[in-house]
């Protein structure tokens, strides 16, 4: 029933898809398709958030991330993923530096500046750290972990 | 005169696009003659921003930084959280579920550790350097981890404005520090193989410095680096603003 059910809605995609196949209306289905996995996550964030009682969005955006790689996986299983879907989402993950940089331009840094020397030591002392553990956790997972794990 | 602001403010995306632009080719010059690519041209831009953000206070005395000069003020928009948030979740495409499955068990533990590691080392910075509200702690914490996920952090649980500036420089030490260091010590740790690298991007995170320091000490590493870094900012905005913000709150 399942399989029969599967197969009829890959039937009905497929007409879409052949209908549209030679339109230039693909990239925009990227675009939904991360609009949808963003607002889903940040819906699941603020619920989240709620219910625990934290008047903040608890992780929506790491649950966006999550819905866009299992909605990606799904999509690429059934040859669904054409270059120019993936194109819109890629083209918005090209501009994230950008944005970043446009974030960093708004802060208050006239404000920070009055207390530098925390930003430089919390930027400095953690990779210290976790520069030390790289050889560690190396080491235990190569005790730990299958031979195609250990390239050489 | 007038109508040459308005006509910028009317158009204010438009015209942060194009100063972003124009910045970026800048600080790729910059990258490329200055400093032989030894600082990425992203860290570089992320730098003039933070001045610029500066120097918009100081002209006009306002909070919010370049968009308080009335003709920049679409700078407010794209780099507002809207923008912010749909690129880095964009930025998750082309990661798959196989990958993840063979990053497997060394990269899971890799990630949850540095970040736990790298959030407490910056939570607890922030306290002896003299924060005492857990909003603060926690946005410093999470700043330690990257430049994305303390402004996720500290806007989520409602940081004010000057720490979430604080915590973006602490994300832009650590990523220009990582860059730099990574070709440097890549020996001493044993970063010369793709399972190390995956390590190494699990708990370092930050991608733009991980990507840019591996491809300066081994090109080859890069994408088993950034393959793990890609987890980092998005399991340090889940873990961060809810998981972290509790803990502190309740040890605050």
């Amino acid at each position: 029933m399942i399989e029969l059910l599967n197969s009829t809605n890959n039937a009905f995609y497929n007409s879409i898809i052949l209908q549209f196949n030679h339109s230039e209306n693909m990239q925009i289905r990227g675009v939904a398709l991360l609009a949808g996995c963003f607002l889903l996550g940040q819906l699941v964030g603020e619920t989240l958030g709620r219910l625990i009682g934290i008047e903040a969005n608890v992780g929506g955006v790491g649950f966006a991330m999550l819905l866009l790689i299992a909605a990606q996986h799904w999509l690429e299983e059934r040859n669904q993923l054409g270059p120019a879907v993936a194109g819109g989402i890629l083209f918005w993950s090209n501009l994230y530096i950008p944005v970043i940089v446009a974030m960093s331009a708004v802060q208050n840094v006239r404000l920070a500046l009055s207390s530098g020397l925390v930003a430089l030591l919390a930027g400095t002392i953690p990779v210290a750290l976790c520069f030390a553990l790289v050889p560690v956790l190396t080491r235990s997972m190569k005790k730990n972990n299958p031979p195609e794990w250990t390239t050489s | 005169m007038d109508y040459i602001v308005t006509l910028l403010v009317k158009n204010g995306l438009i015209v942060a696009f194009l100063v972003v632009g124009v910045l970026m080719v800048v600080a790729d010059l910059i990258s490329e003659k200055a400093t032989r690519r030894m600082l990425p041209g992203s860290a570089i831009a992320i730098f003039f921003g933070l001045c610029l953000a500066w120097l918009g206070g100081w002209l006009t005395g306002g909070n919010k930084g370049l968009a308080d000069v009335k003709a920049l003020s679409g700078f407010e928009l794209m780099g507002g959280p809207m923008l912010r948030d749909f690129t880095i979740v964009a930025t998750a495409m082309g990661v798959s579920f196989s990958v993840i499955r063979r990053t497997g068990l060394a990269g899971m533990l890799s990630l949850v550790l540095g970040i736990t590691l790298t959030f407490a080392s910056g939570a607890l910075i922030a306290l002896a350097m003299g924060y005492t509200d857990a909003r603060s702690i926690t946005t410093m914490g999470a700043g330690a981890c990257t430049f994305i996920v303390g402004p996720v952090t500290g806007t989520a649980i409602g940081a004010s404005s000057d720490v979430i500036a604080n915590s973006i420089a602490a994300g832009l030490v650590k990523s220009i520090l990582v860059t730099i260091g990574t070709p440097l010590i890549a020996r001493h740790i044993g970063l010369t193989n793709p399972s190390a690298a995956m390590v190494f991007g699990g708990l370092l995170g930050t991608t733009s410095g991980v990507a840019a320091g591996l491809a300066a000490t081994d090109p080859k590493l890069v994408p088993y680096g950034a393959m793990t870094a890609t987890f980092y900012t998005g399991l340090g905005c889940l873990i961060c603003p809810s998981v972290f913000y509790v803990i502190v709150q309740a040890l605050a």
